[in-house]
């Protein structure tokens, strides 16, 4: 049971939605697929007086690839991103990182814009599209605009998208490459990643890593990046990148697991990952989906 | 707030509150009981209901959520007789208490319904939402398999 009241809005155009979130004083809640949201309701960690349903406005669920760039609509739920085709072929990380997030019933429901506008630390699709160079765009009263995912998470539950903003659709910047998704947890289902890094590599040694579920947001590893980048990857390198990790995420400890075990586990989750993104790129490797870890 | 439901391909025009949940408005104002209500924030899958053929966490979706689709629920899968599954499920033994029972008879139906022949890591998978408090799960499994096993000897 949701113990207090709100009023519902199903808009059916774009313009219609941010009619209703600027008209609204109050505060205000986009529902995508709920599995946040609903939970959050009922634990009163919101209190929304207007929940606005943006399910009903067409377009939004698409995924369509476009030259170089690949969109994916605000509300591709995690299954429509393990079922898609071009996502295999174009961004098979998107899918290695899609079936590690809970499980089907879960995934039916839930998108991956979702995930990033609810910003918690353990965040699946932040440390992905960090690596993948994507865009968010996203429409408001003054139009549209867009905001580089290296600029979306301010805080904790916190984003660059104001109140009176929906987010329309993600853009990445597509290139071959050879990436990883690793994840720690407990077991499989529905546990909340304990660490997690997502890694890519493109041609010409240029690299990008980026850590989930060990600091307040998903955090894009600059510093390990730099001291990668141009370099082919050797024993070496990889030990000069590992050696950063301890800089670049700041873990607690949580009834997960202890901020050493995370950090430790960073480590070796990083010196797998590179060693595998690597090989995937040379189009051999591990298959997208198996487990390092 | 005026809701049309279509549960188990029957016609429901109910009056709820946007704060109302499916599962409850199921259990309560349809009076579909076999979605069961266990721990309400997504993690055991007890609450397991078809949308449009998808398996999702009634205790996660809002009633007024569900205007348009359809829901499937055990009541309407077992409705004229049991399905193959349920008979499999009842002759291995795959339940105890029963309460995690819906939730895996519907998960399970989803599964077979887009991978006639699952493997055990697609069977594993596909429950991996649905806690089992009983059984150890090797039994569910079992008869997952085996009711896949039976599709392929029916398409062989
Ligand atoms: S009651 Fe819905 S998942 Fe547990
Ligand atoms: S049979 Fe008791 S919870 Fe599964």
């Amino acid at each position: 049971m949701i113990a207090h009241e709100f009023a519902y809005e199903r808009p059916t155009t774009l313009e219609e939605a941010t009619r209703v979130l600027t008209e609204h004083s109050g505060s205000v809640r986009l529902l995508a697929g709920g599995t946040d949201l609903v939970a959050w309701l009922r634990d009163d960690a919101v209190a929304p007086d207007l929940v606005v349903d943006i399910k009903a406005i067409p377009g939004l669920d698409t995924i369509e690839l476009d030259g170089d760039e690949l969109h994916v609509g605000s509300l591709v739920t995690f299954t429509d991103l393990i079922e898609s085709e071009v996502v295999a072929e174009h961004a098979p990380l998107l899918i290695e990182m899609a079936e590690t997030v809970a499980s089907p019933g879960i995934r039916n429901r839930a998108t991956m814009v979702g995930n990033i506008c609810s910003a918690v630390p353990s965040c699946d699709a932040g440390p992905v599209l960090m690596a993948y160079d994507t865009t968010v765009h996203l429409i408001g009263p003054g139009g549209a605009r867009s905001v580089s995912i290296d600029d979306w998470f301010i805080g904790l539950r916190e984003t660059a998208c104001s109140d009176d903003e929906v987010v329309t659709h993600l853009t990445l910047a597509l290139r071959p490459h050879g990436g990883v998704y690793v994840k720690l947890m407990r077991y499989g289902g529905e546990d909340l990643a304990q660490a997690a890094v997502g890694i890519v590599e493109y041609p010409g040694h240029e690299y990008r890593v980026a850590f989930g579920a060990v600091a307040p947001t998903p955090i894009r590893a600059h510093r390990i990046e730099e001291v990668l980048r141009g370099k082919p990857l050797g024993e070496e390198v990889i030990a000069d990148a590992v050696a950063l990790v301890r800089d670049e995420i700041s873990p607690i400890t949580d009834m997960r697991a202890t901020a050493e075990y995370r950090a430790r586990m960073c480590e070796v989750m990083l010196e797998r990952g590179l060693a595998a993104s690597h090989e995937r790129l040379e189009g051999a490797g591990p298959a997208y989906g198996t487990r390092l870890i | 707030m005026e809701l049309s439901l279509n549960v188990n391909n029957e016609e429901w025009a109910l009056d709820v509150a946007p704060a109302d949940v499916l599962l409850d408005v199921l259990r309560e104002r349809v009076g579909t009981k076999s979605p069961k209500i266990g721990c309400e924030r997504g993690d055991c899958g007890s609450c397991t209901i078809l949308i449009d053929g998808r398996s999702v966490r009634s205790c996660l979706v809002l009633a007024v959520e569900a205007e348009g689709h359809e829901i499937t629920t055990v009541e309407g899968i077992g409705a004229d007789h049991l399905s193959e599954l349920q008979n499999l499920f009842i002759s291995n033994n795959s339940f105890q208490c029963g309460f995690c029972a819906p939730g895996i008879v519907l998960s399970a139906t989803e599964l077979l319904a887009r991978n006639p022949s699952p493997s055990r890591h697609d069977v594993q998978e596909a429950l991996s939402g649905n806690l089992c408090r009983c059984t150890g799960y090797e039994p569910i499994i079992e008869a997952v398999l085996a009711a896949g096993e039976r599709n392929e000897e029916v398409s062989a």
